[in-house]
């Protein structure tokens, strides 16, 4: 396949950055979006160019890494996938597509196509944990937990912090990624002691980055790679407006 | 957003019953509208309860404005550069409907007060019986301003159908299993408030109430 992408390209954080367009030919169908890119950076060190920067780590669609905006969808049209298991077979022959970093005032464009999404981890650092004592595994048993809690904290655990649920947002929120943090604590026995508190703490900090609010557009849940449902966002809420009652 | 949502909801559908009385006849729509000012006579002045729910609902109004601009202005702040392309993937309705919309929704608001509340862009004037403002400010010759109260009013239920479900979301007490439910009853109560508000405007310009 041939194609032509229309990518941004910034230098540095203080670079004020613009779109360049390239031609990539004879692309497999069977590549990887970010397979592909790697075609072009090769080819474009060998011109003596500088590559394009994009995140990217295991390549398996667990790390959260390769957030970038295709075609003005995060992660691209694909549904449940991340871009690099996002495979070049969805596109067709002649395309043109267009490559974005996450756009978000909380997470500054490092170059090209990498953002800062440390504000991430400093909404964990501020409540995206349980306090008890960490030994060995408990036994399996020794902790009930009801099936439809046990699926529910599990659905939201599977959340890998990529932000594209941010990407994604009109309002430039970050709430679904904190409410999947949130709900897949609360919702544990492990998480009770701490879970008005932690609600409290994740959502100020979410807000003190800079994060818009939330207006239940659902953009987020339709884009993020895990399918986080909407719902956690509710459960969320619910814990932080009951901290704050108290 | 949410408890000032449901505030102005809830007044809307107190609103829309009264209205209804005017198919019943002007003299119920008039003793309807003093009876919201006697009520709680003589244990309180005249116009006692209207003012506390006037006064509710100016604040309510003014919050929920507040609150809309202040999203809007996060928003913006939280995205200073934009997307080349962006494309929604889940209709975009609720960013375009309720922003856009809501500001149609203010703009009737002052214009409706002005008209039926105060009377003085009514044909009949401040001092008039509210059944005569309302049947000779949808007279058949003034079908553009029926025209205008079916757009508002449309807006609103656009309005609702997202704010309703979306106000249970914010306040926490929806969940994957209730969606549907809340959905549909959005939908429902919004379709019920347009149809409820539009039918004594339609009805006095079509001349079925004279
Ligand atoms: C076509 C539909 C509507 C009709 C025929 C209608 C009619 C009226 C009338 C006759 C009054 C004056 C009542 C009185 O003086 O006692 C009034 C007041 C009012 N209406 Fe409407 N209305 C409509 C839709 C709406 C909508 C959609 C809203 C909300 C956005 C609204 C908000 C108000 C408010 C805030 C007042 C003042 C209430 C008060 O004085 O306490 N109306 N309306
Ligand atoms: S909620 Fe989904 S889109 Fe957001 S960070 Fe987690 S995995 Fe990514
Ligand atoms: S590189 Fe790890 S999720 Fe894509």
């Amino acid at each position: 396949m041939n194609l032509t992408l229309k990518v941004w390209r910034q230098s540095g954080p203080s670079d004020s950055g613009r779109m360049v367009k390239y031609r990539v030919e004879e692309v497999s169908p069977d590549m990887s979006f970010l397979e592909m890119l790697d075609v072009l950076n090769e080819r474009l060190i060998l011109e003596g160019d500088d590559p394009i920067a994009f995140d990217h780590d295991c390549r398996e669609g667990i790390c959260g890494m390769c957030g970038m905006v295709i075609n003005g969808v995060a992660h691209g049209e694909q549904v449940a996938t991340t871009t690099c298991q996002l495979h070049m077979r969805h596109f067709e022959d002649g395309a043109t597509i267009t490559i974005e970093p996450w756009r978000a005032a909380p997470f500054p464009v490092v170059k090209d196509l990498v953002v800062d999404r440390s504000a991430f981890d400093r909404i964990i650092q501020a409540g995206g944990f349980v306090s008890v004592p960490a030994g060995s595994a408990p036994d399996a048993h020794s902790l009930p937990v009801r099936k439809e809690d046990a699926d529910s904290a599990f659905d939201a655990a599977t959340c890998i912090g990529c932000g594209a649920c941010v990407a994604a947002c009109p309002n430039g929120s970050a709430s679904l990624f904190t409410a999947a943090k949130i709900t897949h604590l609360s919702l544990l026995p492990q998480g009770q002691p701490e879970r008005l508190s932690r609600a409290k703490a994740m959502v100020d900090q979410m807000d003190a980055e800079g994060f818009g609010g939330c207006t239940n557009t659902g953009e987020c849940t339709a884009v993020c790679p895990k399918g986080i449902p909407l719902d956690t966002i509710a459960q969320m809420n619910s814990d932080y407006l009951k901290a704050n009652a108290k | 957003m949410a408890v000032t949502g449901a505030v102005m909801v809830l007044f809307l559908v107190g609103h829309m019953l009264g209205n209804l009385k005017i198919f019943i006849s002007r003299d119920s729509f008039n003793d309807y509208a003093t009876a919201l000012r006697t009520l709680l006579e003589p244990l309180a002045p005249y116009r006692t309860l209207l003012t506390i729910v006037e006064v509710v609902l100016a604040v309510s109004v003014v919050l929920h404005i507040w609150a809309a601009i202040s999203l809007s202005r996060r928003a913006h702040a939280a995205r200073p550069v934009k997307y080349a392309a962006k494309k929604s993937q889940a209709g975009g309705y609720a960013t375009h409907i309720m922003r856009y919309g809501g500001v149609t929704i203010v703009l009737f608001l002052v214009w409706h007060l002005l008209d039926l509340t105060f009377g003085v862009v009514n044909p009949k004037g401040p001092v008039s019986t509210p059944a005569d403002r309302m049947i000779a400010g949808f007279d058949p010759s003034r079908w553009w301003m029926t025209l205008i109260y079916l757009v508002a009013v449309v807006m609103v239920g656009l309005h609702l159908r997202h704010g309703i479900w979306s106000a249970f979301q914010t306040l926490g007490w929806a969940n994957r299993n209730r969606y549907k439910a809340l959905r549909t009853g959005a939908a429902l109560v919004s379709a019920v408030l347009v149809i409820g508000f539009l039918a004594p405007p339609l009805a006095i310009t079509f001349g079925v109430v004279k």
